[in-house]
This record gives structure tokens, C-alpha cells and sequence, in this order.
């Protein structure tokens, strides 16, 4: 009986600390596996994020849940368009990447919502501020490069940023292209950590580059 | 056996994860429901984002007391500690708005900002140096502004019915005290700074902040710029001269420093654009400046700048009251200037700001009759004849340090106090037609003290409240003076501000040494503001009253020059300010359009009562425009000035009267300048390019409209002479290159 008890207890407890991680798992697999719908529709974009935020909070070690936060809440500023509101929304998006920051430095993802951010905040007035900005998401950039130079997110960044600006200042589809080109080159080459790493943008800059055709 | 305790388990296990279901809403103080608001049951994942309607709802296994988090930005965080049993339960939670910069009404009556963070800016730091009619020079492109004159024959701000010398400067906190380069007759000259240096600006055309004092109309507040991007340099070539300097960014980026040389010479200008003046010495400047920016540890700034400039100029015009006399003057300058300020962060909400400035100034000048053959000649009878022949030699030595504590609270509420000194020794040797010499030595020493507080109610109410007070040497007087200023936020994107203020000043150093007992004048301010402000437009309105009393009447010194007689002066100056700035209806269009309708008499130095002053004009407008267009690389910009012509006066001393008079007087024609400029910047958009260049083209008064300013009187008053500008038009071309980086922005700023 004691024997039996000892075991179920032993049991038990093995059984909470592998629910604790197999809940972590779930909860980030579930909310993973909603964020293609959340950019149809940017209010469930925020939901998401503080989704990742509470896992992130309720956990405190694990940078991931905090890098997506981060995500969800940069496209966030990206689709909104009242941009009077822009700038506090990357503010969140600055606070939550710099938690995963001191979980995880010198991730080259983290860098790259780094970048993001940076350009939402360019976005806001892009003729005023590209010169603050655009070196600091330049920085960051360039900076995940060089962290991880298998990781195809940041071409795929650079090649985005080239498609959207003006061909008189060196942008538009022909010096992108050749990026994006890299940019896919890696993300077929590229293989997450994990199931839960991010493995985002392979889709986005296929349709840049057969839009530039 | 077995199979019953595991059954138990099993039991008490679903037990324990029976699920309740936690909702309610989510509202602001006002019961407005708040949507993405984020729930959390603390150090869990369960919680939920509230919906479109402030309702949220989720469910959770968790039991027993637990705390409920409630956040959205822009609120304070609420915590509520929540007992969870097996029934579902329901928190309706209001959240109380934060005050923030964002949402804060901006306390901004009397003042235009001219930033590119700053919230209620109506001038980017662009625009200060992109509009035409400024030529480059900051005080200029205020101008452009509602509550300034289009005045050309001197220099300076004349600022709401005021005297340029009522509108001070300040750089970092430091009065700035030859920020123009030294005065010649008849000639507005340029502010010594250029814009590039500054990223911020605050033009105050009254009412403004107790930290600064010493000006009865406007302040204008410089703050210098923090580090480079990076490490650069760069050259200039233009028609009136050619520069170039460094800038050095440390790899850490924590620190930089820079130097730069200009050489200014207007030879190839005024030979080919033809000058009213007769200049037997071109107008050569020479200007070296260093700069250094140190980060502290505790994240706080150390900068420094500094240079020395010297300038030279010599021109004759013939006399007034000859037909074959000239009068020639000359002028030699050399200014240093040193700026040095340190800013930093003290815990808990405490900052500290000291600054300190120290310049001096060295003006030779020499004023000549000279014959046909531009010989000197003396002609001692009549004596006015032989006033004209003087030689000038002044030296000044300016100190000034301020020191500023700032405690931040919650909720933008602030209290800033602080003390300033001021030290000027100002000696000036007269040197007349026959040798004979007067030394002159005007010396002050002020100090004062300042204490303001910012009062933030709510996001829509907020008040600025505070005091100055302060004690001159040269008067041996103190003078307090109050300031108050109110904002209340009446819309999402309208504000109405009041501002209240007594501003007291010191004689100005023409008129000194007076006589003994002077006291400060005073002026008093009222304004009230209204703004309507969104992203693509702004319009702001302004109605304002000032009151001046002991302003200086002036006699004669024993030298028969000018003086402060007395106190018994006084004026007054009101009237309506609109400004519209559009950047949407029209694509790819920026305009903004002032309109300034000013009311003003005053009484003082000989004017024989009170009367409108030649510095005032009734009705004033510009309107400014600018254009990029991509593809061409170009961006061009047109300014127009309007002002109603001004009075002018003759005012002589009636010796039979024993007092002054106006034996005539007249009201110049209409001022109207139109000015244009274009930049192209041909590498724009190459990518890793080494150099980048920008070509400048400026032309002022574009159709070379009659433009005058006021009238010289010849010394009977039989004959007077308009005073214009020394050239019909003026054309600028000029090349920026910059190297180590892409400073096409920064080009467009730095040549206009």
C-alpha cells in the first residue's frame, strides 16, 4: 500500500511537471495554428497576443511565447491605420521583444521583430522619420544576419522593405527580387528547432516574388 | 483495492480540474466599454481579451483565492483578488485612464513648436530651413508665422507690436547675446547659428515659461542636436563661399565630436548681382567651430559647442545731406562663443539640468565722410557733419550658467525650479572727428530664480503655474514676475488655452549708461489660444492683449548720443493670429498660410507720444508651399510675404518747445516678397552610394517687386530717402556633398 502510494505519488508529480511542458506545448500549438486567420482579421491579431502574453507571463523563462506576443502585436501596428495609435502599439511590441530579448540574447529572430518594429514605427510619418528608423531596422537586420546567417526571415525582410520602396531611391521589384530569391533559397534549407520555433514567411515572399513577374 | 484508490485519484483529479467560467466587462471611468483589454488569471494561462463591447469571458480549472489582472495601455493595471469555487462568477472592472503625453491636452497658448516628436508641433525641422523667403537663417523662417513683422531693414524678431530687442534667444538654456552677427545700417544681418545644429525649437510669442525671463515679447528656445548617425563629412561650395567639416561617431555610441571651417565671401555675389551699397570691402567671414557629445553613465548628455568667427565689411552710400559726399562705414568682427551643458538623470523621477555659456565679442567700426575721389574729409561746421566722422571700438564679455532640477510624477505632473546669472561687461571707446575720446563701461550682474509647476487634472485639463524673480546689478532692483497658463481639451482633436504673464527687461545697450535709478520695464500678457489639430491639418487662432509700462524714454548723454532718460514710457499692442497648415487636400502638397492683424501704440525713446512704431504693420500674411516630385529628384518650395506698408516718422527736438516732435511722417507702400527655391538631389535612391551631393538653387523676390522698408531723413528734414533691400533680388546656388553616408534629408536642411 505505502509502495503504491509512493508511486502514485511519484507518479503524480511526474505527471504535473510533464503537463506542465505538454500544456505549454498545447496552449502554444493552439494559438500557433490560429495566427494564418489573425491576419484576416487584425482584432484577433491583438487577442493572440496577449494569448502568448499570459502564456509568456505564466511561464516567465520561455522566450517564445513573448517573440509571438511581440509578432502579433507588430502586424497589429502594421494593419492599423489610425496612425495616431501606431506608436503605442510597437511600444508594446518593443516591451514584450525585450523580455524575450533578456531570455534569449543575440537571437537572431528576435532581431528580426526588432527590425519590424523599427519600420512600424518609420510607417507612422515615413519622410520624417526614415533617417532614425530605417537605421535602426537596417541595424537589426543586419544584426540577424549575422547571428544566424541560415535564417531566412531577415532577407525576407530586406527583400520585403526593397518591394516597397520607391524605385527612384533604389527600391521596386528588381533589386528585390534577388533577395526574396536568397530569402527562399534558405527557407527551404531552414529547419525550426522546433515544432514551436518560428518558421514564418516562406508563403509571403513566394507571392512578392510571383507578383514581381 | 487498487482499483478503488485509483478510481479515488481519478475522482479527485476531475474534481480538482472542474472548469468555471469567469466574464464580465471591461469599461473606462465613464462606463464606455474598453476593447482589448487583456485578462489574465495571475501566473496562468487562462484569461481572455475583451470583445468590441468591453464584455470578456473565459474558463479556468483553477480554485481558491487567485488575482484577476486586468490591462490595456492607456489605463492603469487593475488587480482583483478573486475567489473561484465550482459556480461561474462575473467582474465588471473600470479602468481609470492614465495621463499621457499622447492623450494629455498640450498647454500651448502663445507658443509654436517646431519639432519632429514633439506632440502639437505646427513646423517640422524641416520646415525651418525648407521655407524660401528664410534663406537659411532660423529667425527668418519664423517669419513665416502668424505674430511676426516682415521688417528687412534690421535684424531680429519683432514679435506682437514688439522691438527686436524684446524677442531673446536661447541655446540648451543659455541666453544666447550676439546671436546676429553685428548690426550695419541700413541691413538686416543673418543669425550666426546654423539650423542644422538644433532639433528642436520652441518660438514663443508670449506667455512663456518662467524659466526663462529678460524678454518682454518673445523667446525663442533652441535645443542642440544629440549624436550624428554616424560618422560623416561633408563639403559645400556656393556662390557665397565654401565649408566643409567631420563628424565623428565613437563605435560605441557613446560619444562623438566634430569640427568645421566655413568661409564666407561674397565677391562673386555682389559682383554679379548688383548691391544698392558701394562695397569698397566684400563682406568675408570666417568661422571655426568644434563639437563634442559625451552619454554618461547614468544616461544622462554632455555637449559642447563652440567657435570663433570673424567677419570683416566696408561699403559707402552717398550722404543723405550732400549731393557729392559719402558716408562710409567698416566693420570688424570677432565672436567666440562657447556653449557647454549637462543633463542628467537623478533617480526617482529627478533630472538635473546645468548649462553654462560664455562668449565675447569684439566690434571695430568706422564711419566716414569721404569726397568724390573717396578721400576722407572732416567738416566740423555744421556739427552734425562732423558726427558722422567716429571711430567704435566695443568689447563684451557675456557669461551666463542656469541650473535646473526637474521632479517628473505620475501622470505628466512635473515641478521644475532653478536659478540663473548673468554677467555682461561691455566697454566701448567713442572716438569723435577731432580726436577727442569717451570711454563708456556698462557692466550688470544678474541672478534669478524660477519655479514652475505642471498640473495635469485629467487628460483634458492641465494647468502650467509658476514664478521668476529676479535682481540686476545695473538697476540695483528685484522684480517678481507670475505666469500662468491653462489648457482644456475640448474635442478629440480641439483645445482652448489661456495664458497669463508679467515679463520685465533691462534697458538695451544702445541707450546705456542711463541715468541712475532706471527700473525694469514691464509688459503684460493675455493671450487666449484655440487649436483644432489632426495628422493632416492644423488651425490655430489666436487672440492676445499686452500691456507695456515703464518702457525708457531716452535724452541726451553727455557725448550727445541717446540715453535712458526715464521710466515714463509706456504702450500697448492687441490683436488676431490665424495659421492653417494643409499637408493632404492637395496631393503631394504641403501649404501652410498666416494671417497676423496687429493694433499697437506705444511711447518710448524720443517719440513724442504714443504713436504705432515704424517697426508695426496693421495687417501681416505668408503663405509657404512645398513640392517634392520623386521621379524628378526635386523639390521645390515658394514662398509669399504680404505686410501693409508701415509708418515712418521724422522726429526732431522743437527747441522752442524743449521737447520732440513729428515734423512729418508717411506710411511706406505694401510688402510683398515672392521666393522660390529648388534642391535636386541627383543620387537619391543609389544604393551604397560613397558621396551624395545636393544642388541648390534660391531665388528671393522672384518678380522684383519695389520693396520699402522705412525713411532716412536727411538733417533738416527737407529731403528723405527709402530704405530697401541691398539688392532687388538674390540668387543662391550652391552643391552640399556628404560623405560616409546618405544625408539627403539633412542636404535639403542645411543649404536653404
Amino acid at each position: 500500500m505505502k509502495k503504491l502510494l509512493l508511486i502514485a505519488g511519484g507518479c503524480f508529480v511526474m505527471l504535473s511537471s510533464f503537463a506542465q511542458s505538454e500544456k505549454f506545448t498545447a496552449a502554444m500549438k493552439k494559438n500557433l495554428a490560429e495566427l494564418d486567420s489573425a491576419f484576416k482579421n487584425p482584432a484577433y491579431l491583438l487577442t493572440l497576443a496577449n494569448n502568448f502574453e499570459r502564456i509568456a507571463s505564466a511561464e516567465k523563462t520561455q522566450w517564445l511565447p513573448y517573440y509571438y506576443a511581440a509578432f502579433c502585436q507588430v502586424n497589429n501596428g502594421f494593419m492599423e491605420k489610425d496612425k495616431s495609435k501606431i506608436d503605442a502599439i510597437a511600444d508594446k511590441a518593443t516591451e514584450l521583444i525585450n523580455k524575450a530579448d533578456s531570455l534569449s540574447p543575440g537571437n537572431s529572430e528576435i532581431s528580426c521583430i526588432k527590425s519590424m518594429i523599427a519600420s512600424c514605427h518609420m510607417m507612422v510619418n515615413p519622410m520624417q522619420r526614415w533617417q532614425e528608423y530605417g537605421a535602426v531596422s537596417n541595424e537589426n537586420m543586419e544584426a540577424a544576419m549575422k547571428q544566424d546567417p541560415a535564417n531566412p526571415r531577415p532577407f525576407y525582410l530586406k527583400g520585403q522593405g526593397l518591394k516597397y520602396t520607391p524605385e527612384q531611391f533604389g527600391g521596386g521589384c528588381k533589386t528585390a527580387v534577388p533577395v526574396l530569391e536568397t530569402a527562399l533559397e534558405k527557407f527551404t534549407a531552414f529547419k525550426p528547432a522546433s515544432e514551436l520555433h518560428p518558421n514564418w514567411g516562406k508563403e509571403i515572399a513566394q507571392q512578392i516574388v510571383d507578383g514581381c513577374k | 483495492m487498487k482499483l478503488i484508490l485509483t478510481t479515488a485519484l481519478f475522482f479527485w483529479f476531475g474534481l480538482c480540474h472542474a472548469q468555471v467560467k469567469i466574464s464580465g466587462k471591461i469599461t473606462d471611468n465613464k462606463n464606455r466599454p474598453l476593447s482589448g483589454a487583456s485578462i489574465q488569471l495571475k501566473d496562468t494561462y487562462d484569461g481572455a481579451t475583451s470583445d468590441s463591447l468591453g464584455n470578456y469571458s473565459f474558463i479556468s480549472d483553477e480554485k481558491g483565492v487567485k488575482d484577476l489582472e486586468v490591462s490595456i495601455s492607456g489605463y492603469n493595471p487593475v488587480t482583483l483578488k478573486i475567489t473561484l469555487e465550482n459556480v461561474p462568477v462575473s467582474f465588471n472592472i473600470a479602468l481609470k485612464e492614465q495621463i499621457t503625453e499622447l492623450k494629455a491636452v498640450v498647454i500651448s497658448a502663445g507658443t509654436f513648436e517646431a519639432s519632429d516628436k514633439a506632440k502639437g508641433a505646427v513646423l517640422n525641422s524641416l520646415d525651418v530651413v525648407t521655407t524660401p523667403s528664410a534663406n537659411g537663417d532660423i529667425t527668418s523662417a519664423f517669419k513665416s508665422l502668424p505674430g511676426t513683422q516682415q521688417v528687412g531693414e534690421s535684424e531680429g524678431l519683432f514679435v506682437r507690436g514688439g522691438s527686436a530687442t524684446e524677442s531673446k534667444i536661447f541655446i540648451d538654456g543659455s541666453l544666447v547675446n550676439n546671436f546676429f552677427y553685428s548690426s550695419t545700417p541700413g541691413i538686416a544681418t543673418r543669425g550666426r547659428f546654423n539650423p542644422f545644429l538644433f532639433k528642436g525649437t520652441v518660438f514663443s510669442t508670449g506667455g512663456y515659461s518662467a524659466l526663462y525671463g529678460q524678454a518682454l515679447s518673445s523667446a525663442l528656445i533652441l535645443e542642440s542636436v544629440d549624436f550624428p548617425d554616424r560618422s560623416e563629412a561633408d563639403l559645400s561650395i556656393s556662390v557665397v563661399g565654401i565649408g566643409g567639416g567631420i563628424q565623428k561617431l565613437a563605435k560605441n555610441k557613446k560619444s562623438s565630436w566634430g569640427v568645421s571651417f566655413n568661409h564666407t565671401n561674397l565677391w562673386l555675389a555682389f559682383n554679379v548681382i548688383k548691391q544698392r551699397q558701394d562695397y569698397y570691402k566684400v563682406p568675408v567671414a570666417n568661422q571655426g567651430d568644434f563639437n563634442f557629445r559625451i552619454r554618461t553613465k547614468g544616461g544622462g548628455m554632455v555637449k559642447y559647442y563652440g567657435y570663433i568667427s570673424q567677419n570683416s565689411t566696408a561699403f559707402r552710400v552717398n550722404d543723405i545731406d550732400s549731393t557729392v559726399l559719402k558716408n562710409a562705414f567698416s566693420l570688424d568682427n570677432i565672436n567666440i562663443y562657447h556653449n557647454l551643458s549637462w543633463k542628467e538623470r537623478l533617480g526617482k523621477g529627478w533630472r538635473l539640468n546645468v548649462s553654462g555659456s560664455f562668449s565675447t565679442n569684439k566690434d571695430d567700426m568706422a564711419n566716414e565722410m569721404q569726397d568724390a575721389a573717396n578721400q576722407k574729409v572732416i567738416i566740423s561746421t555744421p556739427d552734425f557733419y562732423a558726427f558722422k566722422n567716429f571711430n567704435l571700438q566695443s568689447r563684451g564679455t557675456y557669461a551666463n550658467g542656469k541650473l535646473l532640477f526637474e521632479k517628473k510624477f505620475n501622470g505628466m505632473n512635473a515641478v521644475r525650479f532653478g536659478a540663473d546669472y548673468f554677467y555682461s561687461n561691455e566697454k566701448s571707446t567713442y572716438t569723435l572727428y577731432d580726436g577727442s575720446k569717451y570711454d563708456e563701461k556698462v557692466g550688470d550682474k544678474m541672478v534669478a530664480g524660477f519655479a514652475e509647476t505642471d498640473v495635469y487634472l485629467t487628460n483634458n485639463l492641465a494647468a502650467k503655474l509658476g514664478g521668476r524673480i529676479e535682481h540686476s546689478s545695473l538697476m540695483n532692483k528685484w522684480n517678481i514676475a507670475p505666469r500662468a497658463s491653462l489648457a482644456y481639451k475640448t474635442g478629440y482633436n480641439t483645445q482652448v488655452s489661456f495664458a497669463y504673464g508679467i515679463f520685465y527687461q533691462n534697458p538695451e545697450r544702445r541707450i546705456l549708461p542711463g541715468v541712475a535709478g532706471l527700473d525694469f520695464s514691464k509688459a503684460s500678457h493675455y493671450i487666449l489660444q484655440f487649436i483644432k489639430q489632426t495628422k493632416d491639418y492644423t488651425f490655430r487662432t489666436e487672440l492676445f492683449h499686452k500691456e507695456y509700462d515703464r518702457l525708457y524714454k531716452t535724452g541726451f548723454g553727455n557725448n550727445g548720443r541717446e540715453v535712458a532718460a526715464n521710466t515714463n514710457g509706456t504702450g500697448y499692442a492687441k490683436g488676431v493670429e490665424l495659421f492653417w497648415r494643409d499637408k493632404k487636400t492637395i496631393k503631394n502638397v504641403d501649404y501652410w498660410f498666416s494671417y497676423s492683424y496687429l493694433d499697437t501704440k506705444r511711447d518710448h525713446l524720443n517719440f513724442p507720444g504714443r504713436i504705432t512704431p515704424s517697426f508695426a504693420a496693421t495687417h501681416t500674411a505668408s503663405f509657404v508651399f512645398k513640392r517634392f516630385v520623386l521621379p524628378w529628384k526635386t523639390g521645390f518650395n515658394f514662398s509669399y510675404n504680404f505686410a501693409t506698408g508701415r509708418p515712418y516718422y521724422r522726429i526732431a527736438y522743437d527747441n522752442t518747445q524743449n521737447k520732440y516732435a513729428i515734423t512729418d511722417e508717411g506710411r511706406t507702400i505694401n510688402y510683398n516678397n515672392f521666393s522660390f527655391s529648388v534642391n535636386y538631389l541627383p543620387g537619391l535612391g543609389k544604393q551604397n552610394a560613397k558621396a551624395f551631393s545636393v544642388f541648390v538653387l534660391g531665388i528671393n523676390n522672384v518678380l522684383g517687386q519695389d520693396q520699402v522698408f522705412t525713411y532716412n531723413y536727411n538733417n533738416n528734414g527737407s529731403r528723405k530717402e527709402a530704405v530697401g533691400p541691398p539688392s532687388r533680388r538674390f540668387v543662391f546656388i550652391g552643391c552640399f556633398i556628404s560623405f560616409g553616408t546618405d544625408r539627403t534629408q539633412e542636404a535639403i536642411n542645411n543649404n536653404l
